[in-house]
Formats: structure tokens, sequence, C-alpha cells
């Protein structure tokens, strides 16, 4: 029910930033349809209560996450951007697997998306049981698991393991 | 004096925008094409998105370009891992000079 | 070998002059934009329009080109997210704000249709 009820009010949030000078017309039309779509949807939003409850994983999200993530977005793109010009295109492509320790849906769905828009790796896929990731990485150094963990993945998995667990 | 730092940032997009498409049309097989052009568009879309919101200020174009720019960041990895997987899946090879293919060996030892 | 780098650093040099050259010719004579000329940075926001068509250009060239089909699949993606930077561009230089509305309908179709497209891909049906 909790659930329902954050997933309501943020959906009518976003109803009115988009509408953005709010008629009553748009204010009701809003209300019905945040209602549908909680009612719809509204289990899946959220399935680990906890976490929403402490102040210190929202400051761990937007003072070491973020500036972590953006900084790596633009070392990724200058990193494409320089194999893209080289005349002898210096690729050296593998899919290589990774171990994780990261549980939670959400936390995995995070660290692909961190791994995707990082230098020189892509998810391909995620066997969630065993924690084991797939992933196709440009220019491969390491062929084993330990050694591929430790370039890729741990810097992501320690920040991500305070904020989602 | 804001004006020109949203246009140096529209600026900056569309060379990132250009650098990946050049590495969809340079690259060798599906899954290079899609890691160079997912990072550099996704990037550089969202930052003409974010120059968009600094030239036109705070109004009602402005915020839909923030939530834009949110969704293209949440949502473009998610279709990247969902086109190489359906990819790898049904069959297409990588690049005759890669190195290591863990994920084929997988999935050999479960059939 | 030594000759096979050499033919491919041959095309490389024949891509870089043709790109740097309509990236010039671009900058340095513009097309016509016509609507609304009485806005400011008109200048920069028509060849900004012109680059980005060009790069869309570009895309398509994979369209037509790819071998398979998942390289047709990734490049009508990639199309997707740069035409919400076209309409961004187009916010700006025509003073229109509903151009931003299409943006964000447009990255919406075009995230449910790469994942339409990678389950179609994957030889399943839509059930799961």
């Amino acid at each position: 029910m909790k659930s329902k009820l954050v997933l309501f009010v943020l959906g009518f949030l976003v109803w009115l930033l988009l509408s953005w000078v709010p008629d009553w017309q748009h204010i009701i039309v809003g209300v019905f349809v945040a209602i549908l779509v909680a009612f719809v949807v509204g289990d899946l939003f959220i399935t680990h209560r906890q976490v929403l409850y402490h102040p210190l994983r929202y400051w761990y999200f937007f003072a070491c996450y973020l500036p972590l993530f953006l900084w790596e977005c633009f070392k990724a793109n200058i990193d494409v951007a320089y194999r893209v010009l080289h005349p002898d295109l210096p690729i050296n492509p593998g899919i290589v697997k990774v171990k994780t320790s990261l549980r939670t849906d959400t936390a995995l769905t995070f660290l692909a998306n961190s791994i995707t828009l990082t230098p020189g790796t892509l998810s391909v896929d995620i066997d969630v049981k065993s924690g084991f990731l797939y992933i196709h990485w440009i220019d491969v150094k390491a062929k084993d698991v330990d050694t591929a963990t430790k370039i890729i993945v741990e810097r992501f998995e320690k920040i991500l393991k305070k904020i989602f667990e | 004096m804001i004006d020109i730092i949203g246009l140096v940032f529209i600026g900056v997009g569309l060379a990132f925008d250009v650098f990946g498409v050049l590495g969809l049309v340079r690259l060798p097989d599906v899954y290079n094409r899609l890691q160079a052009a997912t990072k550099a568009v996704t990037l550089g879309t969202c930052s003409i998105l974010f120059g968009t919101f600094l030239v036109v200020g705070f109004c009602a174009a402005g915020f839909k370009a923030i939530l834009c720019m949110l969704f293209l960041l949440l949502t473009s990895p998610v279709a990247a891992h969902a086109i190489a997987r359906g990819a790898h899946r049904s069959g297409i090879k990588l690049w005759e000079k890669s190195v290591v293919d863990k994920y084929a060996q997988d999935k050999e030892g479960e059939k | 070998m030594n000759d096979y780098i050499g033919l491919r650093r041959l095309k490389w040099f024949v891509g870089m002059v043709f790109l740097v050259g309509i990236v010039s010719l671009i900058i340095l004579r513009p097309l016509p934009f016509l609507f609304y000329p009485d806005l400011p940075y008109l200048g920069f926001l028509g060849r900004a329009l012109y680059i980005i068509i060009l790069a869309c250009v570009l895309c398509l060239y994979r369209i037509w080109k790819g071998p398979t089909g998942a390289d047709r699949i990734v490049a009508i993606d990639i199309l997707g997210i740069m035409i919400v930077g076209l309409c961004s561009i187009l916010t700006i230089s025509t003073g229109r704000s509903w151009y931003i509305d299409i943006g964000i309908a447009w990255a919406l179709q075009s995230f449910i249709c790469s994942l339409a497209l990678s389950k179609y891909l994957e030889g399943k049906d839509f059930d799961d």
C-alpha cells in the first residue's frame, strides 16, 4: 500500500511538471491517471521498504555516486573518440565474466547501467541467482574472473552496496 | 553569459554525437558498434538537452528538457543491454579477431 | 599484410577528408535556414541543425548497408536518441516550446520500440 502511495505522489508530480501551468481540468485528469497507474504497477515499484528511511543513503547517492558516474561517462566519451578517430582501430574485444555480490534488483540494474556507460564495457547478460555478469569489453586486459572483477566492478560495487542494501 | 555556456554544451554534445555515429559506421561488429554508439550518443544528447535547459531557462520547456535527460540516462543503457542479449542469443558471432567469449562457452555447457 | 595496412590507411584518409570537408562546408557556408529570422543565436543553431542531420544520414547508411538485422536495430535505436536532440535544438531555434513535447514522446516510443525489437531478435513471443 505504501509503495502505491509513493508511486501516486511521484506520478502526480511528474504530471504537474509536464503540464507546466496547471488548469483544473489538467489536475483532475492527472489525479485519475496517477491513481490508475499506481494501482496497476504499484507493487513492482518498491520491494525493500526500509531503504527509503535512511537519509544517509540519499547523501551517498548524490555525493558519491553521481560525481563518479558523470566523470566516468566523460572519460568513456574521450575513450570512444580516441578509438574511433585512430586509423588502425585499436580494439581487442571479447566477452568476459565477472562476479558481483549485490543481490537486489535495483542495485543490479544500477550496476548494469553504470557498467554500460563507463569506458569500454557493455553488460550483455545477468545471472541473478549466482551473481555473474557477462560483459563485452572492447579492450580485454584480463581473461580470468577475479582480475576482471577487480578492474571493472569494484569501484561501483562498494558505493552501491552502501546505497541499496 | 549563461546562454554562452548553454551553447558550449550544445556544441560539445554535437561533437560527441558525430563521433558516436562515426563509430557506428567504422567499427567491425554489432557489439562494438553498440558500445561506441550508445555511450557517445547518450551523453551527447544529454549534453544538448542540458544546454537547452540553460538557454531557455526556468520555464516549461526547460523542465521538460531536464525530465527528458533523466529519462534518457535511465533507459538507453537498458535498451542497449536488451539488444546485446538478443543479438547474442540469436546467434550472431563476434568479430573474428576477438579474444575470448565466456558467454558462449557457458551456454554450451548448459545445453 | 603491409599492402593491406596501406590500403586501410588510404581508406581512413579519404573518409576523414570527406567528413571534414562536409563539416567545414556546413560551418563556413551555412545552408539556408528560413524560419523566424529574428530570433537570437540563429547562425550557430542553423549550423548545429545541419550537423545533426549529417549524423542522421550516416546512421541511415548503417541501416541501409548493415549486414545483419541486429546492426539495423542498433542503428534505429541510435537514430531515435538523436532525433530527441534534434527536437531540442528546434525548440531553441524556433522559439516554440511544443517541439520538446515531441522529443519526450519520441524518447518513450523509441525505448519501447527497442525493447520490442530486441525481443523479436531473441526469437521469443512477446509474453515474456
